[in-house]
């Protein structure tokens, strides 16, 4: 009888707890590269429900603290509560006042650590996590995954940009990149993943972190062509498939 | 007939506006034998008075590493230091699992003045009967602090605690100015003059010291008993006829009853009077 009633409603008081979710907005790529003086993020600002870019303007680059900037794809709420998290962090910190500071590194080691702590829980942060910062003439970019996989890199991208922006920067990143030159290499790996993510939109930030501090660019678009033949008949190459 | 009416907890305060109890563990630090530390703007050396408690015993552990880039002398009531330096050392090791960077040592000595603090105020505690001198390394450079049982901290060029801790002071206070730009060979061999200060007219040997050092790209750790003799030796300083640099100190330690009471080797009058309350 009891299970009967349990079974009637969404979660029932016998059943499992269940903490495992699926997304409700997400965000898309986040490509980010060192440069000569610091670090560059991009990221799109569409938010997707489900399949639809349902919104436009969501800012999925922001700074923490003084010497670091994150950028997230995934779950925009998750996003948004960690970014919470981290200011009560930052100011915790603050609120010591002895000059000392947590730099990119430490941050990006406390978000693994949240990360993988939810992970085991079984109640994931649904994101992938791009640190990026300087300290100290220090510069430092990791990747942190939903289930607490984390590297350092040169160049890192999440989601889609894996595939579709880091072959690009393994063909085209080197140390040197001026502000410039790195500006434009993330704007064309913007602009593939614009053509070829279905969940991407063509409003983007970039955003800039030196030894002098954070800017985050205001959102622009690209220019594009779509005019290619291969976009104009794409099945011709795929005959059959679909 | 006349007892302090107002010693008898650790809350109550004196008309005057004094806590006897912490007061009185603040002696417990004098009593303890004598740990030294001095910094330049690289290292930070830590040095201590290894006293047995008798002839057939050994004598007890008063430095301790707390990380490879912390470590702490203590002088008073070893067991309370002990308790301390695991509490430093758990400190640390959350601390460089969270954010994988070693602790800021200004932050691990805050806490652990809030944590002797709480013990002055609360009715069913004790403070801590421990000084202890911490020594580290961080982004800014070298520090050495001392944490005193009454929640105080203070940061040093140099400084002494413990018994007979006067006369290495004194020491210290005439060559302080020259430290911040000594290398680490002159910290070392400041720490065992200064060692050799408390000693009143023993020999300095490496059997009776602990020395330790922390520096720029030098985790810390305590000096073995081979290579402190080798460094006694070679500076030459383990005078046994100390007698000036002797007399004029333990003279001035005098005004100290507690002081006295403490060096039960001396088989120095145990001075019943009220405990000297100057900090």
């Amino acid at each position: 009888m009891e299970s009967i009633q349990a079974k009637q409603g969404l979660v029932g008081p016998n059943d499992p707890i269940q903490r495992t979710q699926l997304p409700y907005v997400t965000g898309t790529s986040v490509v980010a590269l060192k440069y000569k003086d610091g670090i560059l993020m991009a990221a799109d600002m569409g938010g997707s429900y489900g399949s639809t870019i349902r919104y436009k303007s969501v800012e999925r680059i922001k700074p923490i603290g003084k010497h670091s900037l994150l950028g997230a794809s995934g779950e925009i709420s998750d996003f948004q509560e960690l970014l919470r998290n981290l200011d009560e962090l930052i100011l915790y910190d603050n609120m010591w006042d002895d000059g000392n500071s947590l730099g990119p590194k430490e941050l990006h080691s406390y978000l693994t650590r949240v990360m993988y702590n939810r992970r085991n829980k079984f109640d994931p942060l649904w994101n992938s996590l791009v640190l990026g910062g300087v300290k100290n003439g220090q510069k430092y970019l990791g990747m942190v995954s939903m289930i607490g996989v984390n590297f350092e890199d040169s160049h890192v991208a999440t989601g889609f940009g894996n595939h579709l922006a880091r072959p690009i920067l393994r063909d085209e990143w080197h140390e040197n990149l001026s502000y410039e030159d790195g500006v434009k290499l993330l704007e064309k790996c913007m602009r593939v993943l614009l053509y070829r993510d279905r969940s991407a939109v063509n409003k983007l930030q970039i955003a800039k972190i030196t030894e002098e501090g954070t800017t985050i660019s205001q959102p622009y678009a690209l220019k594009t062509f779509w005019g290619f033949t291969a976009f104009q008949n794409p099945t011709a190459g795929a005959e059959g498939s679909w | 007939m006349f007892r302090n009416q107002y010693d008898t907890d650790v809350t109550t305060w004196s008309p005057a506006g004094r806590l006897f109890q912490v007061e009185y563990a603040m002696e417990a630090v004098k009593q303890g034998s004598a740990a030294i530390g001095l910094r330049s703007k690289t290292h930070v050396v830590l040095g201590c008075v290894n006293k047995a408690n008798s002839e057939l015993s050994s004598h007890q552990k008063k430095i301790f590493k707390v990380d490879d880039h912390i470590g702490v002398a203590i002088a008073g009531l070893t067991a309370d230091g002990r308790v301390l330096s695991r509490y430093m050392r758990s400190e640390c090791i959350n601390y460089s699992y969270t954010y994988e960077s070693p602790l800021p040592v200004g932050r691990l000595v805050v806490q652990l003045a809030d944590k002797a603090q709480v013990c002055t105020q609360r009715s069913w505690k004790r403070p801590y009967g421990v000084g202890l001198l911490v020594a580290g390394l961080d982004e800014k450079g070298a520090h050495l602090y001392y944490n005193c049982p009454s929640g105080n901290y203070f940061e040093y060029q140099a400084f002494a605690i413990g018994s007979r801790s006067q006369a290495a002071k004194t020491y210290l206070e005439r060559r302080f100015e020259n430290f911040s730009e000594s290398t680490r060979e002159d910290l070392i061999k400041d720490a065992l003059m200064a060692i050799r200060e408390t000693l009143q007219g023993e020999t300095l040997k490496s059997s009776i010291c602990t020395v330790a050092v922390v520096g720029a790209g030098e985790p810390f750790h305590i000096l073995d008993q081979e290579t402190v003799q080798k460094l006694i030796d070679s500076f030459d300083i383990a005078g046994t006829e100390e007698g000036p640099a002797a007399a004029p100190d333990s003279a001035a330690e005098g005004g100290s009853a507690a002081e006295g009471g403490a060096a039960s080797e001396q088989g120095a009058p145990a001075d019943e009077g009220v405990a000297p309350m100057d900090i």
